[in-house]
């Protein structure tokens, strides 16, 4: 079986359009939680396409958007002090506040942009003489990986790598926007990836406290259109049913393997959210057992908290209570080139996805 | 060639002071590998005839790993400047050749680097006419450097100009996008992932000559889209003309591979770098028979109409997706990859 051209299929996804269409009767706001899912939207150019009544409101499921400015700032002080800072691409353009970790390495700063965690593994093994700290950030999708190159470092009693951790959880972050006065959401599309990781048992609390349909989703064009229909179909039958779309990745219980990783090394506690602010129980820090793998507790970094740019509207957009190009700063002050925030830059960023695809620029 | 007689292994700082040990690496290599009437005269310069209008373009290569799936920088720095001329609508004729090298250089790699560079040129129809080379200190380099400039005079029936483009005109791209890029990205340093991707780095001139001698005027535009990939090249046309750019994106031709390395790495294909890609604007009267030329040629058999030029949304790139919404096609900001080329 083939995983993504039949999800690609004009045919069939216009025929799933056209079901929306046909049971849309009144007005719901759809809040798709990941950055994948607004970059496929945006990209295929689905949100033009679907009824008027249907409205998608971009969720906060981009990583690199939420990660607090003040730990960026942590990892360029790593880069200044010699540390070989390891990162995701996605990071390493964001702003911090007064530079960027590339602009840092412009200074002379070794930083590695790499896929995995377990390659900045290798990396302290053949620098033993050199401190590397891996800049570990994402969602519950990121952490098996990166707890598995602590393991792999303390398997092979490497004691020169560490990590700089920033973990979020989606279901937190869900809870957040739904007690949120301002919040119109109607109906949720979940994460699919993370789900495949965690699977669906923290998400049955959330649909029968807040009475909300959540329909995990996929990223292909079909996917996504698919999604969609099952949320306005829930919606307008008046159900409220936690289902599953994208049910040839994520089963019911997750990635057990994955999740057993993630708990061996992480326990659950407090996080800052970038935009939307400190969320108790929302993300992973390093459990006492592992903490001489906390770039953190190992090295003397400064924690000065430094205030975002207040043209910035960050929040708003991560919450979804605006829409990127409802921002006065949009395309004009605030470009990729130039970000003020964190959505400008990361390729998973509403604002980026709406600069980069949208038509909503064509005058 | 027999490596043996060179008597050294490795370049040094020597081989770049201008004294005995440069003259040797000249000889022994360099000359004896480019010969030709020009190269010939050792003189400090070549003295050459060149009637009419000539296309002049200059071009530095520094593209790391330096051997790749499909070339290495050698014949890259040929192709280049080459297609570059080419894309003026001259007829590339001589180059000069210009080599950085940082001491340490394995001889080995520095001769087959030199024996592409023959190929290619011997290929591409060019003569290497004159040249330098410079050793730096360890660390000061990356291996080696390449320039090169390209002559050429221009074909007596070339009117190329981005001026000269009209609503309705046809977009064509000779073959698949984006495998240099994807080629390069392969053999990375801690990437772990493989593949059978080939650089598509070749010479377009004689395919670009054949459209011109038959079509004339009718070109309105060449442009090979290297760095920044086939979106950045169409986002520059809109622009310089104020009209509008529409894609369909079934159409644009791309391998399988390629499409599924980029979306593993998360790369978007219309920003990858091509080597051996050119796209060529028409009227429409001719799109139909400009596709048939370029298909019958060994450099065009994948050649394809990816979209028109339009008087709505001037500026914009826009292209149609699959499933037939539209997106913008934005201009890259910053490179996707560093030095490819």
């Amino acid at each position: 079986m083939k995983y993504l051209s039949e999800y690609r299929n004009l045919e069939a996804t216009k025929k799933m359009l056209d079901e929306i269409h046909k049971i849309t009767t009144r007005e719901w706001n759809i809040m798709e939680i990941c950055g994948g899912q607004t970059h496929g939207l945006v990209k295929n150019g689905i949100l033009e396409l679907l009824p008027e009544k249907v409205r998608m409101i971009h969720g906060p499921g981009c990583p690199v958007c939420v990660t607090p400015l003040n730990l960026i700032d942590k990892a360029i002080e790593l880069l200044e002090q010699g540390v070989i800072v390891c990162s995701y691409g996605d990071m390493i353009r964001v702003p911090g506040s007064k530079k960027s970790l590339l602009e840092a390495k412009a200074l002379g700063g070794d930083l590695r942009v790499l896929y995995s965690p377990i390659e900045a593994v290798s990396i302290a093994k053949q620098n033993p003489d050199k401190e590397v700290v891996f800049f570990a950030v994402g969602f519950e999708t990121t952490a098996p990986a990166n707890a598995l190159s602590v393991l792999h470092a303390e398997k092979e009693n490497i004691d020169n790598y560490s990590i700089l951790a920033s973990h979020v959880l989606v279901p937190p972050a869900m809870e957040a926007i739904l007690s949120d006065e301002l919040s119109t959401i109607n109906a949720f599309l979940g994460a699919g990836h993370v789900c495949a990781i965690m699977g669906l048992q923290e998400y049955y609390p959330l649909v029968k406290k807040y009475k909300i349909p959540i329909v995990v989703t996929g990223f292909e064009p079909l996917d996504l259109v698919q999604g969609i229909y099952m949320a306005v179909k829930q919606l307008e039958e008046g159900r409220f049913d936690l289902e599953n779309q994208y049910a040839r990745v994520v089963k019911e219980e997750g990635n057990i393997s994955a999740i057993k990783v993630i708990e061996k090394i992480f326990e659950i506690g407090a996080r800052e959210w970038r935009g939307i602010g400190k969320i108790p129980k929302s993300g992973y820090v390093i459990k006492e057992a592992y903490r001489r793998f906390d770039a953190e507790a190992k090295f003397n970094i400064s924690d000065i908290k430094v205030p975002e740019n207040s043209n910035c509207i960050a929040g708003e957009i991560l919450r979804g209570i605006k829409k990127p190009h409802q921002c006065e700063q949009f395309g004009k002050a605030c470009k990729p080139s130039n970000p003020l925030g964190a959505p400008m830059v990361s390729s998973e960023g509403a604002c980026a996805a709406y600069y980069h695809f949208s038509t909503n620029l064509i005058d | 060639m027999n490596i043996e007689n060179l008597g050294f292994e490795t370049i040094n700082l020597g081989h770049g002071s201008g004294g005995e040990l440069t003259r040797n690496l000249l000889d022994k290599i360099i000359f004896k590998t480019f010969s030709n009437p020009f190269l010939d005269q050792k003189h400090d310069g070549s003295i050459v005839k060149i009637e009419g209008e000539i296309a002049i373009s200059t071009d530095s290569f520094v593209i790391t790993p330096i051997f790749f799936k499909g070339g290495n920088i050698g014949d890259l720095s040929v192709h280049g400047t080459v297609n570059d001329v080419a894309m003026c609508g001259a007829i590339p004729k001589y180059l000069s050749l210009a080599f950085i090298i940082e001491e340490g250089l394995k001889v080995t790699e520095f001769i087959e680097i030199v024996q592409s560079i023959k190929k290619a040129a011997d290929e591409s129809g060019v003569l290497i006419i004159t040249g330098d080379t410079k050793v730096v200190e360890r660390g000061k380099g990356d291996k080696i450097f390449i320039n090169t400039t390209g002559f050429g005079a221009m074909h007596p029936k070339a009117n190329i100009s981005v001026h000269n483009i009209k609503e309705g005109d046809q977009i064509l791209v000779n073959g698949f996008i984006a495998q240099h890029g994807m080629a390069i990205m392969s053999e990375r340093e801690g990437l772990e992932f493989e593949s059978t991707i080939e650089s598509d780095s070749t010479n377009l001139n004689f395919l670009v000559k054949d459209l011109l001698d038959k079509f004339g005027d009718k070109i309105k535009l060449f442009r090979d889209p290297t760095r920044g990939g086939l979106g950045t090249v169409l986002h520059e046309i809109a622009n310089d003309i104020s009209k509008g750019v529409f894609l369909k994106e079934v159409s644009i031709p791309m391998e399988k591979q390629v499409s599924a390395a980029c979306e593993m790495l998360g790369l978007d294909p219309m920003y990858v770098a091509n080597e051996g890609v050119f796209l060529v604007v028409v009227d429409k009267s001719i799109s139909a028979e400009v596709l048939a030329l370029m298909r019958a040629h060994e450099k065009g058999q994948n050649a394809a109409i990816v979209g028109e030029i339009t008087t709505e949304h001037p500026n914009k790139v826009v292209m149609q997706s699959l499933i037939g919404g539209k997106r913008i096609v934005s201009p890259l900001v910053g490179e996707q990859l560093p030095r490819i080329c």
